[in-house]
C-alpha cells in the first residue's frame, strides 16, 4: 500500500477552505421493526428476530411502524425543520446480500423532515449553527460477517455469514447542508455537531444512540476549494466514523490529504473511504466511477404518511427540554460562570454531575468529585467521563456520609477509590476498609496523649499560647488513627488538655 | 359421482350442509377428476391430496359435531401458485421457486382455510404473472379445455382451465392487467378483479404492487360473488387494504333486476384488431342489457389508448425492483455455489438459469425505465398517464353506473402463435389494463360463442372502486338472461375431456 503524503493542518488551511456534508444514521429505540412486528433487542442468537418481512420472503408487504413515524417527527422538529404534510417511502434499489429485498425501503425526495438547522456550541463557547437538508426515515440492513479473508470486507474472504435481525431496524438518516465557513474549525464543529445531535437524540428518548453499539453512525464527507472559490471541490465521502473522536480525526485527515493531492495538481477521486481508529487515516473503498443509480421509485406497498397538524403540534408541545435550553438551566442553577459551566461540557459532566444532584447531592460536591478525582481518572484511562465504574448514586452516597460527618475528605477519596476497584457500594466500602470518622473521646485520648507526649515541644508551645502550632498534633493523631480520626474534635481535646 | 363435479360451489355447500353428500366425497371426486384429465389439461402444478383430504375431513367432522358451516364450507378450490402456503410448494410458475417450502400463509390462503374451502392444489401460471397465455410457465402450458391446442389466457390459465375441465368448481387469480379476466373470457367462465385494495395482497407473491389484485374465478356469478365475500376485506398486514365494508356482492348477484341501470360503452375498445366474431356477440350482449332495462348509452374514453405503454412501463418498472430479491441467497434456486464462484457470480447464474425470457424481458425494461435520466420520461410520464386514465373513468362514472366492452379483442388463440411476438400477446390486454391502472373493479363473464371458431367470448363490465357489487348485479342478470337463452350455460357446449 503506498504511503499516503499529507500536508500541514495549517497550510492546508492556508491554501483552502473545507466544505463538508454530515450523514447520521440513527437507530430508533422501538420495540418493533420499522415494517414488521419483530423485536429490535440486540445480541440475540442470529436470525432469531425475523420473520417473512424482515426477511423479504416472496408475498410479504411491510407495515409502517407508528412509533418510528413520531420518533422522526420528534427529531425533525428539535432540529427546527419543516414536517411535510404529506410524504412516501421510496424504494432505494440496489444488490447487497446482507438487504433481503435488494432495495432498501427509504425516502427520497419527499422526506418527513426538511430545512432546519442544529446550533452547535464549540469548546471556546461560540455558537455554530449547522443547517439541516433533511432527516428522513428508512430501514437498516442485515449484518454481513466476511470470514476468512485479511481485510474482513466482503473481497478476499472465504464466505460470509448473514444475520437479518438488524434488517428493518428504524433509522433516521440526518443530512446536513454543505457546512462552509467553519475554515479551521472544520473538524471541531464536525464532533460538536455530531456531539451535540447524540445529546438531542438521547434527551428527546427515541434512541441510546450509543455509537460504539452501532446505534449512531456517521459518514463525513469532505470537498476543499481555494480561497475564493464559489464552486465545490470534488468530495469523499468517509464511511462508518464511529467515536466522536474518530469523527474529528477523520475530517482533519481527509482536509490534510486532499490539499496533499491538490497541491501535487492531482484530483481528487469521487470514492468511498473507510477511516482506522488505530492510527486515525483513511483508506480507498469502492471507487464510484459512474454514479450509483439506485432508481428511486415511490414504495407501492405504502401508503403516504400525512401527519396531521394537530398531531405534529402535539409532538412539538410535548417536546422534551432540548438540551441547549437545559444547559442554560443548569449553568444557573450550579452557579456557574460561562468558562467553569464549559469545562462541564467539554469534560462531558453535565449528566453525571445532574443524576448526582437529582441522587441528593449539593451542586458543588456533585461537581467537585466529578471534575476532579474522576475526571482527572477519565483522562488518565482515556474514557469517557460517563463510562467510569461509579454511578452517580455512589458518589451522592459519599456526598452523603461526608455531610453526617462520617467520612472527612480524605476517607471520601478512599471511599470513591474503593468503589472504582470493584469493592462494592460506598457502605460495604467503609465496612470493609473501616474508613469510619473516629469522634469518639475515649478512643482519641489515647492517641492525643501519645501525640503531646511524643511531641513535648510543640505542647509546650501551644500551652504558651501559640494556638496555631496544634496543626502539628493535629496531623500526629491523624497519621497515628489512619486518617480517620475527626480532625476538629481532636482540635478541640488536644486545647483541652494543654489548657 | 361424475355430477359432482359439474354442481356450482353454491349447490355443493347446500348439499354438504344438509348432509347429501360429505365434503370429503366432493373433494375425492375432484381430485378423480384432476387424476383423469389433468394430464391433458395441465391446469395443476401441484395437487394436495393429503391437504385437501383432511379439510374435508375436518368439515365433516364440525358437521357431525353440529357447528355451524360457513357458506362454501368443504367446496373445493384451485389456488393459483403465486400465493404463499404454509408448506406447500410455491412456485409462481418459475423454477427460480423450485422447492421453495413458504413458512406462511397468504392472508387469502388463510382466509379461504377458515372458510372451509378444500384447497385442491396450485395452479399454473405465466411465471411470475407475466403474460396472457400461460405458456411463460417453466412448467409447460395449459390447455384450454374448449381446445386443447390453444391457450387457457394468462397469466391465470391453470385457475381458468380448472373450472372449465370441472377440476375445481371455485379457483383463484390475479389480475395485474387482465389476468384473472382475460382467462375467464377465453375458456367460457366468470372472472372478477375485485377494486384495488378489497383483497389482501399479503402472501401474494409480487409481480406489480400497485396493479396486482387477486380475486374470484368461477362458473356462475353467484359462485364468484360467495368467493368474493370470503377473501376480501381489510387485512392490518397490507397497508394498502381498503379498511371499509365489503359491498354486498352475493345480495346483488342474486337480485336480476338491472331495470334503471344507466350502462356506458366505450368506444374506443373496438375497431381495428377486435374480432368479428367477439364484436358480434358483444354487440348482442349490449342489446341484451337494454332489453334488460338498462339505458346504454355511448362513452368515450380518450386516454385509454395510452393504457398499454404506460402500463407497460410501471408494470416492469415494479416488477425489476420486486423480483430484485431472487438472488439465490436465501431461498429458492441456486446454481453454480461450487466454491469457486463470488456470490455476485452465484446469482447471475441463478438468474440466467432461473428466470425465462419474458420475465427477463420486463425486468430489463423496468431498470431501463427507472434509470436516472430517464425515469421522468418514462415511469413519470406513465405516472400521468394513469391519472388521466382514472380522470376518465371519473367522467364516465358521473353519466353511467357501469362501462361494458369486450374483454379481450380476440378469442383463444392457438398455443405458440404469438409466443415470439410481444406485442401481439400484450395487446391480449387492451382492454383490461385500464382498470388496473385506475384500481375500479371489473368483471368477465361468458356472452357465447364467436360464430367463426366456436370459442366463448366474454364480456367486461366494469364498475367504480369499491362498486363491486354492480359488477354482479348486472352480470348476475346478464348470465340468468343468456342461461335462460341458451337453456344451459355456455360450458355445457365444451366438448368433453
Amino acid at each position: 500500500m503506498s504511503v499516503i503524503s499529507l500536508v500541514p493542518y495549517d497550510d492546508a488551511l492556508a491554501s483552502y477552505d473545507p466544505v463538508m456534508g454530515l450523514e447520521v444514521h440513527v437507530e430508533l429505540g422501538t420495540k418493533t421493526k420499522m415494517f414488521c412486528g419483530c423485536s429490535t433487542e440486540l445480541g440475540a442468537e442470529p436470525n432469531t428476530q425475523t420473520c417473512p418481512t424482515c426477511l423479504g420472503l416472496p408475498g410479504s408487504l411491510p407495515v409502517v411502524n407508528a412509533i418510528g413515524v413520531e420518533s422522526a417527527i420528534k427529531i425533525g422538529l428539535a432540529l427546527n425543520c419543516e414536517i411535510a404534510e404529506w410524504c412516501r417511502f421510496a424504494r432505494k434499489n440496489y444488490f447487497y446480500p446482507d438487504m433481503p429485498k435488494n432495495f432498501q425501503t427509504s425516502q427520497y425526495d419527499e422526506p418527513i423532515a426538511f430545512n432546519g438547522y442544529l446550533d452547535v456550541q464549540l469548546e471556546d463557547g461560540e455558537v455554530f449553527r449547522v443547517e439541516i437538508e433533511r432527516a428522513h426515515m428508512e430501514e437498516d440492513t442485515g449484518k454481513s460477517t466476511h470470514v476468512g479473508g485479511a481485510t474482513g470486507r466482503i473481497h478476499g474472504a472465504e464466505y460470509s455469514l448473514l444475520d437479518y435481525n438488524r434488517a428493518g431496524i428504524p433509522l433516521i438518516e440526518i443530512v446536513t447542508k454543505p457546512i462552509v465557513g467553519a475554515g479551521e474549525r472544520a473538524p471541531e464543529v464536525a464532533k460538536a455537531y455530531v456531539t451535540e445531535l447524540r445529546e438531542l437524540i438521547r434527551a428527546l428518548g427515541v434512541s441510546e444512540a450509543r455509537m460504539d453499539k452501532g446505534q449512531m453512525r456517521c459518514d463525513v464527507n469532505l470537498s476543499l476549494r481555494p480561497h475564493g472559490r464559489e464552486k465545490f471541490g470534488t468530495r469523499s465521502e468517509t464511511k462508518n466514523v464511529n467515536s466522536l473522536r474518530s469523527v474529528e480525526r477523520a475530517a482533519r485527515f481527509e482536509i490534510q490529504r486532499h490539499a496533499a493531492v491538490l497541491t501535487d495538481g492531482g484530483t481528487i477521486v469521487q470514492e468511498t473511504r473507510h477511516f482506522h481508529e488505530d492510527n486515525g487515516t483513511t483508506t480507498a473503498g469502492r471507487i464510484k466511477e459512474e454514479a450509483e443509480d439506485y432508481r428511486y421509485f415511490p414504495e407501492p406497498d405504502l401508503v403516504p404518511i400525512a401527519p396531521s397538524r394537530e398531531w405534529v403540534e402535539e409532538l412539538r408541545a410535548g417536546l422534551p427540554e432540548l438540551p441547549r435550553v437545559r444547559r442554560a438551566r443548569l449553568q444557573t442553577e450550579w452557579d456557574l460562570s460561562d468558562k467553569d459551566m464549559q469545562s462541564v461540557l467539554n469534560a462531558g459532566a453535565v449528566e453525571p454531575i445532574s443524576q448526582t444532584i437529582a441522587a441528593g447531592a449539593p451542586a458543588d460536591q456533585a461537581r467537585k468529585w466529578w471534575m476532579g478525582e474522576l475526571a482527572r481518572r477519565a483522562n488518565e484511562t482515556g474514557t469517557d467521563l460517563s463510562e467510569q465504574p461509579i454511578t452517580p448514586v455512589q458518589v451522592a452516597r459519599v456526598c452523603a456520609l461526608v455531610a453526617e460527618g462520617k467520612l472527612n475528605d480524605k476517607l471520601a477519596r478512599q471511599v470513591i477509590e474503593g468503589v472504582l476497584a470493584g469493592e462494592g457500594e460506598p457502605d460495604e466500602v467503609v465496612a470493609a476498609r473501616g474508613l469510619a470518622v473516629v469522634s469518639d473521646d475515649s478512643a482519641l485520648g489515647t492517641a492525643v496523649d501519645e501525640a503531646i507526649a511524643g511531641n513535648p515541644d510543640i505542647a509546650q508551645k501551644i500551652r504558651d499560647g501559640k494556638v496555631q502550632a496544634v496543626g502539628a498534633l493535629v496531623g500526629a493523631v491523624m497519621k497515628a488513627t489512619r486518617g480517620q480520626a475527626d480532625a476538629a474534635r481532636v482540635k478541640d481535646l488536644i486545647l483541652e488538655k494543654l489548657a | 359421482m361424475t355430477e359432482l363435479i359439474k354442481f356450482t360451489a353454491a349447490e355443493t355447500a347446500a348439499a354438504i350442509s344438509k348432509g347429501e353428500v360429505s365434503a370429503v366425497e366432493v373433494a375425492q371426486a375432484h381430485l378423480d377428476r384432476i387424476t383423469a384429465v389433468d394430464k391433458k389439461v395441465n391446469a395443476f402444478l401441484h395437487v394436495d391430496t393429503e391437504g385437501a383430504l383432511k379439510a374435508a375431513r375436518s368439515v365433516d367432522d364440525k358437521r357431525a359435531r353440529g357447528e355451524e358451516l360457513g357458506p362454501l364450507a368443504g367446496v373445493p378450490l384451485a389456488l393459483k401458485d403465486v400465493f404463499t402456503t404454509k408448506g406447500i410448494p410455491t412456485t409462481c410458475g418459475s423454477k427460480m421457486l423450485e422447492g421453495w417450502i413458504p413458512p406462511y400463509d397468504a392472508t387469502l390462503t388463510s382466509r379461504l382455510k377458515d372458510a372451509g374451502v378444500v384447497i385442491l392444489g396450485k395452479t399454473n401460471m405465466d411465471e411470475f404473472a407475466m403474460g396472457s397465455s400461460t405458456e411463460n410457465s417453466a412448467y409447460g402450458p395449459t390447455g384450454n379445455p374448449w381446445d386443447l391446442t390453444r391457450i387457457p389466457g394468462g397469466s391465470g390459465g391453470g385457475s381458468a382451465a380448472a373450472l372449465a375441465a370441472y377440476e375445481a368448481p371455485l379457483a383463484i387469480g390475479t389480475d395485474t392487467g387482465g389476468s384473472i379476466r382475460q382467462p375467464g373470457a377465453v375458456t367460457g367462465t366468470v372472472g372478477v378483479k375485485p377494486t384495488y385494495g378489497a383483497v389482501s395482497r399479503y402472501g401474494l407473491v409480487a409481480f406489480s404492487s400497485s396493479l396486482d389484485q387477486g380475486g374470484p374465478c368461477a362458473r356462475t356469478v353467484l359462485d364468484a360473488a360467495l368467493l368474493h365475500e370470503a377473501i376480501a376485506g381489510y387485512d392490518p398486514l397490507d397497508s394498502t387494504s381498503i379498511d371499509a365494508p365489503v359491498p354486498a356482492v352475493v345480495e346483488a348477484a342474486k337480485m336480476r333486476d338491472i331495470r334503471g341501470m344507466r350502462v356506458g360503452v366505450v368506444k374506443e375498445f373496438a375497431g381495428e384488431g377486435y374480432q368479428a366474431g367477439v364484436m358480434q356477440r358483444f354487440n348482442e350482449s349490449v342489446e341484451l342489457l337494454r332489453e334488460l332495462g338498462a339505458e346504454v348509452v355511448e362513452v368515450s374514453c380518450p386516454s385509454f389508448t395510452l393504457a398499454l405503454p404506460a402500463y407497460y412501463l410501471i408494470a416492469p418498472s415494479e416488477c425489476s425492483s420486486n423480483l430484485a430479491r431472487f438472488d439465490a441467497m436465501r431461498y429458492g434456486l441456486r446454481v453454480g455455489d461450487d466454491g469457486s464462484r463470488s456470490a455476485e457470480q452465484v446469482t447471475a447464474l441463478t438468474r440466467e438459469a432461473g428466470f425465462g425470457p419474458e420475465v427477463k424481458r420486463r425486468i430489463m425494461l423496468g431498470t431501463y425505465a427507472l434509470s436516472s435520466g430517464y425515469y421522468d420520461a418514462y415511469y413519470g410520464s406513465a405516472q400521468k398517464v394513469r391519472t388521466l386514465i382514472s380522470r376518465d373513468f371519473d367522467a364516465a362514472f358521473a353519466g353511467v353506473d357501469v362501462l361494458v366492452s369486450p374483454t379481450t379483442p380476440t378469442t383463444a388463440f392457438p398455443i405458440g402463435e404469438r409466443a415470439d411476438d410481444p406485442m401481439a400477446m400484450y395487446l391480449a390486454d387492451l382492454c383490461t389494463i385500464p382498470s388496473n391502472l385506475a384500481g375500479n373493479a371489473a368483471m368477465s363473464l361468458p356472452c357465447g360463442l364467436a360464430p367463426e371458431d366456436n370459442l366463448p367470448v366474454g364480456l367486461q363490465i366494469i364498475a367504480p372502486a369499491m362498486a363491486d357489487d354492480r359488477l354482479y348485479r348486472v352480470g348476475g342478470a346478464v348470465e340468468a338472461a343468456l342461461n335462460d337463452k341458451w337453456g344451459h350455460s355456455l360450458l355445457e357446449e365444451a366438448p368433453a375431456l
